[in-house]
């Protein structure tokens, strides 16, 4: 399957019914395959006027407690960012897809991986996470809905994917296990009282400021709860490795390539993928350290990700960086030569 | 095998059955064969994965390629470039049109259509492939082809049985889809043209008196080229 269609039937059986949406390159497959199948489950499938309506639409359906999904590549991003605040400021869940293409601006429509800044550390205004899970294949994608999904109900907190323009295009074989729908209470959900209980308010506005601080404390406090047991990565050939690549997504396709070649070389390089960007891995990172001689993490960006991973190593190690932006997709062969290039300079 | 009195191949079919992998083999095949061959990439709804991405190796070997003017760039434009009309005109050249998945796809072909009617010798060939979801069975796939045909104002004239499952294609799932490529072929009333398998599958293959067509896979991943 396109893995932006396997991120639109994952939805469906992670028991989504709602997706509003707007189409833009590269992710639009993922609007386009749920907009022929949703209507056949019941569920609602709507193109709204524009990301800033889709995302709005997420929050009401969120509000009711409902299963909620909205997906846009890079610029669509940015508009939804306003949205996305609210949401975390109401302790809503929902899925928000990112299909990242090159930019800033309009930027292109090929594959980039720009935006992990902007999903890691501001995804709209305020104190305030989203779980960011970054997928590396299609099956991948089809597990991290349901993840997702799950998480955002479990901590009441947007969840957002980290895909790439590739990730969405390229075409994988993919299984749906069986899997079971996880309910979860909500019990504050605006879904009718019925006349049996109190009403419900979701809201973002707080007219005390200690009204406000205490809430955003409680969130914060939830987040830790994110870091202790929430924090995903794949580990490989990092156990002797002299060298450990860091990288996500479509970079870590590529530099698991060039990981076995370097092996091949005879150079002890290994590879350490996040799987959730926020919370980020920082534990294997230091745990790297005991081996590693050098880090070098590659990105589709100018470096971003790279913060994350100098933070974690806090300057026990040197931290190299290789990236590309544009839309420029780094080949398994320039990775190696940076591997060949630091190795060269660590013996 | 095709009929290759037939000088206008166009390729049709769902999203990632295949279609500008065939396409490139074809027109490799029809090069040994001796031909002229000219291959377009008509796709205008896919931005990667097409078959601008091998105008470079096709180009050496002496393959005609046209592409729209934006392929591969950062601009997202679904146009067609003039150069289609004049390909269109060439008489002695084996054209193939590798047309973009769905209807979404054909519909490109709809402004040619009358065009491709009055030459008469064409052939639209719909690509298949069983593990492909939502075209796993016969009537959905058959409903996809209406759906291309409808589109792009031609009918299909045969299939293309391309049933893989990428690197995890197995004899099996190769030898499964030919009661599926049979089924379609006697609801639509369409011949299986070609049931392309990869080349180094050929000898593991019981092909049950079909002739099988090899394919190189060269529509790859970032990864998968070093």
């Amino acid at each position: 399957m396109k893995g932006n269609e396997a991120l639109g039937e994952a939805a469906l059986r992670a028991g989504c019914r709602h997706f509003f949406g707007y189409p833009i390159t590269p992710q639009t497959e993922l609007s386009a395959y749920l907009s022929k199948v949703m209507p056949k489950v019941g569920g609602t499938f709507l193109q709204a006027e524009s990301e800033i309506a889709a995302i709005n639409m997420v929050l009401g359906a969120a509000s009711a407690g409902v299963r909620a999904m909205t997906s846009s590549s890079s610029p669509g991003i940015s508009l939804k960012c306003e949205g996305i605040s609210y949401i975390a400021g109401s302790d809503l869940p929902c899925v928000i897809v990112n299909v990242q293409r090159g930019g800033p601006g309009l930027g292109g429509i090929q594959p980039s991986q720009a935006d992990y800044w902007q999903a890691t550390r501001a995804p709209g205004h305020g104190d305030l996470h989203a779980i960011v899970f970054a997928p590396s294949t299609v099956q991948e994608m089809v597990d991290i809905v349901f993840r997702a999904f799950d998480k955002a109900d479990e901590y009441r907190m947007p969840s957002m994917i980290l895909a790439d323009g590739m990730l969405g295009q390229m075409m994988e074989p993919v299984e749906f296990p069986e899997r079971e729908v996880h309910k979860v209470e909500k019990p504050w959900a605006t879904n009718g009282h019925k006349g049996e209980r109190k009403h419900n308010i979701v809201n973002s506005l707080f007219l005390q400021p200690q009204q406000l601080e205490d809430k955003v404390k409680e969130r914060f406090a939830r987040y830790d709860l994110v870091k202790q047991n929430e924090v995903l990565a794949e580990e490989y050939l990092t156990e002797d490795a002299d060298i450990v690549l860091v990288a996500y997504g479509a970079s870590s396709r590529i530099s698991r390539s060039a990981v076995n070649s370097a092996r091949e070389k005879g150079i002890k390089a290994g590879l350490i993928r996040p799987i959730t960007l926020w919370p980020f891995p920082e534990k294997n990172i230091q745990a790297a350290c005991k081996t590693a001689k050098a880090f070098l993490t590659v990105e589709m960006s100018m470096g971003q990700m790279v913060d994350d991973v100098r933070l974690a190593v806090n300057g026990a190690r040197p931290v190299y960086f290789y990236g590309r932006t544009g839309g420029i997709i780094p080949s398994p062969a320039e990775v190696l030569g940076q591997i060949e290039e630091i190795s060269g300079g660590v013996k | 095998m095709s009929n290759n009195e037939k000088q206008l191949h166009i390729i049709v079919g769902h999203y990632g059955s295949g279609k500008t992998n065939f396409a490139v083999n074809l027109a490799l095949e029809l090069q040994k064969q001796g031909n002229q061959v000219a291959l377009a990439d008509m796709d205008i709804v896919n931005p990667y994965f097409r078959s601008a991405d091998f105008t470079d190796m096709l180009t050496q070997k002496g393959i005609r390629v046209v592409t729209p003017p934006f392929a591969n760039t950062n601009l997202d434009i679904p146009s067609v470039t003039a150069e289609i009309d004049a390909l269109l005109e060439l008489k002695d050249t084996h054209i193939i049109l590798d047309i973009g998945g769905d209807d979404a796809g054909a519909a490109v072909l709809g402004r040619y259509s009358q065009k491709i009617k009055d030459r008469g010798d064409y052939e639209i060939l719909y690509v298949i492939n069983r593990s492909r979801y939502l075209t796993q069975e016969a009537d959905d796939t058959v409903q996809v082809l209406r759906e291309i045909e409808m589109a792009s104002r031609l009918k299909g004239t045969g299939l293309v049985n391309n049933t893989h499952l990428s690197e995890e294609t197995t004899p099996e799932i190769v030898e499964n889809s030919f009661a599926y490529a049979d089924a379609i072929a006697q609801k639509t009333g369409l011949p299986i043209l070609y049931t392309a398998v990869r080349r180094d599958l050929l000898p593991k293959i019981d092909a049950k008196g079909r002739e099988l067509f090899p394919v190189d896979i060269y529509v790859k991943t970032p990864w998968q080229n070093f």
